[in-house]
């Protein structure tokens, strides 16, 4: 059915068709409009979750993975401080191989304080294990809660799955979206039944110490299908077109790319800016394109080889820093292409931190820069507020 | 003629308030208790060697208000930042100002163990019952049955536990030196929260060990009423379940008159 709602309204009502035993939580701007839809649901018996109220997002994440572990669905959303509150947890639950799904509303980290949008929180734990898929928008993002726990849950996965969505410009936007009934999604996204779990019948031991002698092999594992995941997040995707009509993309989407000499890559919101600048452009002769980048983990390696093998020019739109470094997706990007037969130069664009708007000047300016040779700087930066070196 | 007149000043702005305007709802006790804790400091002379640390929630903006120097925290690390801070400079004065989410939920690990360190800091903890800068979720003080944005039909203990009264919860302790429940629904009850906010400061001073003084706080905005009706709601319904009394007065500090 379509209905004009806010993005977390439409976050909550999809995590809530994905039929979750264990709801945890704890508020934290701007992700509180989605826990507090889930309470209410559950409150009013809309759907049929424990909702646990706790005391920090350290032990959100706690109660989801004994949750799990249980043999449970479970949900939980947070953002910035929170989820990295979560940080030691999370990596517990991917290293356990449990199957949960958090909304991870994108929002910058302190200091200095700011509770407005940036990717630097989930940046920060790109290599925890979970998987990573950013939402360009409403639809998609609802889209991709019923896809999250199809790929999470999947015996060839069993790895948890953040759904990246951009504080503020999507958790608090409204937008006519496609809210699909409870038996499309039960259609699509069985009971979970769990492969392991706790049962006193068959017991187990989850996260217990590994020596020398077996730790990296269990580390090779999860790479190895962490990697491996990316055919079951295609594969989801297809299964989800057919069912429900809608592609949003599989591990990338690409935008008028065919002929451009130019490609945008860029993760989250953004994504629909660019697609517009894009338009304009193009009217005014400009071969640019747009690469969204859908699924950060599992990397597309292949997919972003084969997609760039024309680009004459590649331009990385990053909503974070990796301080000290360079681009935290652009090194990445440098490094698919190096030894390829063609290999554009890869500016690394930083923009849009602690909610800064990435208008189409901004834009604009990288594309100048990165024409002009520029690989790696910042965009739409005011430097009259900046201090004398 | 000119006509000779004596004037003297007989109410000023609290030297260690910054003159400016405040963010916080009309009608929330936060100002009255901004004002309490600057009196006192301009009384002990504390502004010139204060470090404050400001809390995550409605206080976020403490730094705002006080002239002293001000550190903003991570959610609910106040006690354990503020501990940093006075074993670096055991001759500054220290002291945090939390809300119930900060100091209560997230924080109450750094609450406990700075209190059971004993380490010589003050504390200023609003307990108004809700989050309120997130927009009114069930805190941990939330009362049985009180509704909030997570609690939609009432706190329910059953799914939602029970409030945590902290003073009582820290008073089981050693280290406290000073741990007092004010609140400042009146004029009265402003003046006692005055002399409670000194002892603890005085406590520190003293270096007696931690102190807290926890003031039973009103969120119109968040619990849906106007300011003088909240004001009477924490009295009927906040006051008996968190009842007003110092917990723990240190040796050299005088009873609460």
């Amino acid at each position: 059915m379509r209905k004009m709602i806010e993005g977390s309204r439409a976050v909550a009502e999809a995590a809530g068709l994905c039929r979750p035993d264990v709801i945890s939580a704890y508020p934290i701007t701007p992700q509180t409009h989605i826990v507090e839809e889930l309470s209410q649901m559950v409150a009013d018996g809309d759907i049929n979750a424990e909702y646990v109220r706790v005391e920090s997002e350290h032990s959100a994440a706690s109660v989801c993975l004994g949750a799990v572990a249980a043999g449970s669905r479970a949900y939980s959303a947070t953002t910035s401080q929170g989820l990295l509150l979560m940080a030691e947890v999370l990596y517990n639950i991917a290293g356990m191989r449990l199957p949960l799904v958090i909304t991870a509303v994108n929002r910058a980290v302190s200091a200095p304080l700011s509770i407005w949008n940036d990717h630097q929180d989930t940046m920060a734990l790109r290599d925890t294990g979970w998987l990573q898929l950013y939402a360009e928008n409403n639809q998609e993002v609802l889209d991709m809660h019923f896809q999250a726990y199809k790929i999470s849950e999947d015996d060839r996965v069993l790895l948890p799955v953040m759904v990246c969505m951009d504080g503020f410009i999507l958790t608090h936007t409204y937008e006519t979206v496609d809210m699909p009934t409870q038996e499309a999604v039960d259609a699509f996204l069985p009971r979970y039944d769990p492969l392991y779990r706790l049962d006193p019948e068959d017991p187990y031991t989850l996260g217990a110490y590994a020596g020398p002698e077996m730790y990296q092999e269990v580390r090779y594992e999860l790479q190895r299908d962490a990697l491996a995941s990316k055919a079951v997040v295609k594969e989801v995707a297809r299964d989800f077109q057919a069912a429900f009509g809608r592609w949003m993309g599989d591990v990338i989407d690409r935008y008028r790319c065919d002929d451009a000499e130019t490609v945008f890559i860029a993760l989250g919101s953004v994504v629909g800016t660019l697609k517009d600048w894009v338009d304009a452009r193009r009217e005014q002769g400009e071969k640019v394109g747009v690469l969204k980048l859908r699924c950060y983990r599992p990397f597309p390696l292949e997919e972003l080889r084969e997609a760039l093998a024309k680009a004459k020019q590649v331009v990385v739109v990053e909503k974070a820093v990796g301080v000290g470094g360079y681009g935290i997706v652009a090194g990445e990007i440098r490094a698919a292409l190096y030894g390829q037969a063609s290999t554009p130069p890869v500016s690394c664009a930083i923009a849009g931190l602690g909610g800064r708007d990435v208008t189409f000047e901004t834009l604009d300016e990288m594309l100048k820069r990165a024409r002009g040779g520029e690989s790696d700087f910042f965009a739409g930066l005011r430097t009259e507020l900046l201090e004398a070196s | 003629m000119k006509a000779e007149t004596e004037t003297s000043v007989v109410f000023e702005r609290p030297r260690t308030l910054e003159p400016v305007r405040m963010h916080y709802c009309p009608g929330c006790t936060h100002g009255i208790v901004h004002r309490l804790v600057a009196e006192v400091m301009d009384e002990f002379g504390l502004a010139e060697r204060a470090v404050g640390i400001a809390s995550v929630g409605c206080a976020v903006f403490a730094y705002n208000y006080f002239t002293c120097d001000m550190i903003e925290a991570s959610h609910g690390r106040a006690a354990a930042v503020a501990t940093g801070v006075k074993r670096v400079r055991p001759d500054l004065f220290v002291f945090t100002y939390q809300g119930d989410g900060d100091l209560a939920s997230i924080g109450i690990a750094e609450t406990i163990h700075a209190a059971a360190r004993g380490e010589n800091i003050s504390i200023i903890f609003i307990n108004n019952a809700v989050y309120g800068m997130t927009g009114g979720q069930m805190a941990p003080t939330t009362l049985p049955g009180m509704k909030t944005t997570t609690t939609p039909h009432g706190r329910d203990p059953k799914v939602a536990g029970n409030p945590i009264r902290v003073c009582e919860l820290l008073s089981s302790l050693e280290g406290p030196a000073y741990l007092a429940r004010v609140t400042v629904t009146n004029p009265r009850l402003v003046r006692e929260a005055k002399r409670a906010v000194r002892k603890a400061f005085e406590a520190q001073l003293k270096g007696l060990g931690f102190s807290l003084v926890e003031v039973l706080s009103t969120c119109p905005t968040r619990w849906g009423m106007p300011p003088q009706e909240a004001l009477s709601w924490l009295d009927d319904n906040m006051v008996p379940y968190y009842p007003l009394k110092e917990f723990v007065v240190g040796e050299g500090l005088s009873e609460l008159k």
